[in-house]
């Protein structure tokens, strides 16, 4: 237990009361808790189970016909998740790499060209931040589609990601390289003679690190979930990514439940994995990416 | 100095370098169908060829009378407004509760409250459908709790309102960590002299707390409310709009008028105008909050 000063609970009177309050938000915080976290336990516990004994009793830990992974070889299969897992990692890899530096990129044009064509640029991209995507997804798949024959590619998919993402990016960047970053350092290496590209590159953009770690979060994961989007532009199963061979395997084996519960599992363990090391630094950037 | 060129054919060439790679991804992929998409509700395009009529404004006429969609309008709105108050009580009062205060395992609890919202609607989908059709019927029975008995994803209200708790659920936590961020922000002077003249308890969180809290509040209204109008798969994997099309919100109203039914310029009319609703609401709440920020 951490002792520490703490500015909402400077009130210090009642000692008995006190210990009361903290003993009943315990309790409470513990039955939160668990309304949060056995979800995931049933769906875990029912991973090795036999479908028979989910119906029956979706409360044991071990079902009649004992514990076994089969659920998981089978899923593992069936829903091909080593393709769709790298599809998922090469769609969310590249399209994070890429609205990252170009988003850094245009928000570092923004900010030191102080030009017009900066500012309507930024304008822009902070009204579209309010448009939902349901009011341009038909549009989308008419002009990429029905005209430009693009869709069914994976890169096709890292564009859009990268364009939906430019306007959150830009806007956070251009906050920070406003407050954050000093001029005299770029002033420095012009001097020694460093050209305008290999500025931004050796010197501006590693200073830019705190909000490229936000972003790279933010975005990641806003990629890795993604259902709608990729589900309008990936229409085949080769092509699939982790959210969209879930549906898919649903579909086919929605009564076998111990299989679904299997691939259910095999599709949150990525994330939980990188949870459990990342803690710390995701939690640091989605309340960065919300707050500013 | 300018860093970015002084000549004119400096500027231009920094342009080009700089801002024209992603300007021009964003430009394709958001501004242009977004304009395009104004057009597309003004022809009767039909999702396959290249054909277009222009209908004038018989799409916005067909939307006008899409009882259907004024069904799911009603029930978004209804689902908005129960998910962002339900959202933010929760995530209030789980960030009051775990911000600076002395209590064991308040990194596990916060670590716990978040965890749902690294997930993609999908994959929670399906698990509340296991929970909600398996789980808790299967508590019920054994308690003898008739309410709990028979599926709630079976009957039209109780289906609706598994709609709002599993968004609760994922979202809270999100919300919670902004309110802590919001709790620590709150300078100790003010708490501090604000209970030297006396403010405690109810009064404290009343007249001292909640005004500083503002900022807070304007960024956790504004994220819920974006993410629940815009909720889709959620809705798609939990109730898939079932029982009887009872639970269907507007993004999947949308997407089966466009993309099931082939009418895409009836769905791109009725998407216009859910972006205009996404837009006044967004304004008028923006504008609220800025109006009653306090200078601590």
């Amino acid at each position: 237990m951490a002792v520490q000063k703490n500015s909402l609970d400077t009130n210090q009177i009642g000692g008995v009361r006190r210990v009361i309050i903290n003993i009943a938000t315990f309790a409470l915080l513990i039955i939160a808790a668990l309304f949060y976290l056995v979800p995931f336990a049933m769906v875990i516990i029912n991973s090795f189970k036999e479908k028979r004994d989910i119906i029956k009793n979706p409360f044991a830990l071990i079902g009649a016909g004992g514990f076994g992974v089969e659920n998981y070889v089978k899923a593992f299969k069936q829903m091909e998740f080593l393709k769709a897992f790298g599809n998922s990692l090469f769609i969310t890899g590249l399209s994070t790499l890429l609205v990252i530096t170009l988003s850094a990129m245009v928000a570092y044009y923004i900010v030191r060209s102080n030009s017009v064509i900066g500012k309507v640029i930024f304008a822009m991209m902070i009204a579209s931040m309010i448009i939902p995507f349901q009011s341009i997804m038909i549009p989308l798949v008419s002009i990429y589609g029905a005209q430009l024959n693009m869709l069914n590619h994976r890169l096709s998919l890292i564009f859009m990601h990268t364009g939906f993402a430019m306007s959150m990016s830009v806007f956070m960047y251009n906050g920070f390289l406003k407050s954050g970053v000093p001029r005299s350092l770029e002033e420095a290496a012009y001097i020694d003679g460093c050209g305008k590209f290999q500025t931004f590159r050796m010197i501006v953009f590693p200073l830019l690190k705190p909000t490229t770690a936000t972003l790279v979060i933010l975005n990641a994961m806003q990629f890795w979930n993604d259902y709608l989007l990729p589900s309008l532009v990936l229409g085949k199963k080769p092509l699939f990514t982790l959210p969209l061979s879930t549906y898919s395997f649903y579909g086919t084996y929605s009564s076998d439940y111990g299989l679904i519960m299997a691939a259910l599992v095999l599709t949150l363990l990525p994330i939980l994995i990188l949870y459990f090391f990342l803690q710390k630094q995701i939690i640091a950037g989605m309340v960065a990416g919300a707050v500013k | 100095m300018d860093s970015l060129g002084r000549t004119t054919g400096d500027k231009i060439k920094s342009f080009f370098m700089f801002a024209f790679p992603g300007t021009f991804i964003f430009l394709c992929v958001v501004i242009i169908p977004f304009i395009y998409g104004f057009y597309l509700t003004f022809t009767d395009w039909n999702g396959v060829g290249a054909i277009k009529n222009i209908v004038g404004f018989e799409n916005y006429a067909a939307l006008l009378k899409d009882v259907d969609f004024w069904t799911s309008m009603v029930l978004t709105l209804k689902y908005v407004f129960l998910s962002v108050l339900l959202v933010n009580i929760v995530g209030f009062i789980f960030g009051y509760l775990l911000s600076g205060r002395i209590l064991a395992g308040q990194n596990f609890f916060r670590a716990g409250f978040f965890t749902p919202n690294l997930i993609g609607g999908v994959v929670l989908g399906f698990i509340w459908q296991f929970v909600f059709s398996r789980v808790l019927v299967q508590m019920g029975k054994g308690a003898g709790i008739a309410f709990m008995s028979k599926s709630w994803l079976a009957d039209p209200d109780k289906a609706f309102w598994t709609l709002v708790i599993v968004t609760v659920w994922q979202l809270s936590g999100y919300m919670m960590l902004i309110y802590i961020a919001g709790f620590t922000g709150i300078s100790e002077d003010v708490l501090e002299a604000a209970s030297i003249d006396g403010a405690t308890g109810w009064a404290r969180m009343r007249d001292i707390i909640l005004p500083l809290m503002v900022p807070s509040f304007v960024i956790c209204i504004f994220l819920t409310l974006s993410r629940a109008f815009m909720v889709y798969d959620i809705n798609l994997t939990l109730t898939g709009g079932e029982p009887y099309g009872s639970t269907r919100l507007v993004a999947m109203h949308v997407y089966e008028k466009a993309f099931t039914a082939r009418k895409y310029g009836i769905g791109q009319a009725e998407a216009v105008f859910l972006f205009a609703v996404v837009a006044i609401i967004s304004g008028i709440q923006v504008y609220l909050g800025k109006k009653r920020e306090v200078e601590a």
